[in-house]
């Protein structure tokens, strides 16, 4: 049977692999932008992960690095839909197939 | 592995598929929630307490409500006509079914050389802040600062603009 550690990163994996189908199969940017938090939560997840299974738990430098994954994930989403709402102003439409040209 | 992580892994795998698959945009959205709640309950099943309450109030509280704003400010409630996925999506169904088979591979192959630490952990908050004053000051500093300047960039990105004709 597999170890822990595998477990959490087969998970991990997994969630990966969901959400870049979702951010790459989905019409809508605002499910784009759903399924790359996905995938920052995956990588979260493995850092979690390989700190509480790692040799020094106690410099804190897996946890440290989720920490700060999770707030810059956060400025990412926060720009990210500024972004799509301002798209949606300009050309009234979230639907990437339709979004084909730069100018604005 | 105790059966509480086959819950939960399975909880968030479930949420996360749901949030792919699902037609209608709110419900997607309330499928992720679903997800970053599994994934906090997980990071609590890996001893990471601080991490798990900082996934609920930030996942949940703040990027999901932002989801919901963005979804109802751009109508994206409303159902499209011509389906949810775009024309390309065999081919990135294709990118991520290997992207997920290399992962699974690499972990499986080296299963016996991975760490095995099973002590829990003596962490607390004390030396989380402790560290994050002491030896990750300097990142700390530069988060605030990037959070300052994405609430400010989102604020003008999303600004109202001058009237222009409607194409």
């Amino acid at each position: 049977m597999t170890t822990p550690l595998a477990g959490y990163l087969l998970v991990a994996a997994l969630l990966f692999a969901i959400g870049l189908a979702g951010a790459l199969t989905r019409r809508n940017a605002i499910l784009v932008l759903i399924g790359i938090e996905l995938m920052l939560n995956a990588a979260n997840l493995n850092l979690i992960a390989f700190w509480r299974f790692g040799p020094h738990p106690e410099l804190l430098t897996g946890m440290m690095f989720a920490i700060f994954s999770i707030a810059v994930a956060a400025a990412e989403a926060a720009v990210g839909l500024g972004l799509v709402i301002s798209i949606y102003r300009h050309t009234n439409t979230t639907d990437l197939d339709k979004m084909n040209r730069m100018k604005g | 592995m105790s059966p509480i992580f086959y819950i939960l892994a399975a909880l968030t795998i479930a949420g996360g598929l749901a949030t792919v698959l699902l037609k209608h945009l709110v419900h997607s959205a309330l499928a992720v929630s679903v997800a970053f709640a599994g994934l906090a309950l997980l990071y609590l099943e890996l001893d990471a307490q601080f991490a798990g309450f900082a996934q609920i109030l930030v996942y949940i509280g703040a990027v999901a409500i932002l989801i919901v704003f963005a979804i109802l400010l751009t109508r994206g409630a409303e159902r499209p006509q011509d389906g949810v996925f775009s024309r390309t999506w065999f081919v990135g169904l294709v990118i991520a079914a290997a992207v997920f088979a290399v992962l699974a591979w690499t972990v499986m192959q080296s299963i016996r050389a991975v760490l095995q630490q099973t002590a829990i952990p003596a962490v607390t908050v004390r030396d989380i802040g402790n560290a994050l004053v002491g030896r990750y000051v300097l990142p700390l500093e530069i988060v605030a600062l990037l959070l300052t300047a994405a609430t400010i960039g989102a604020v003008i990105v999303a600004m109202h603009e001058k009237e222009r004709p409607k194409p």
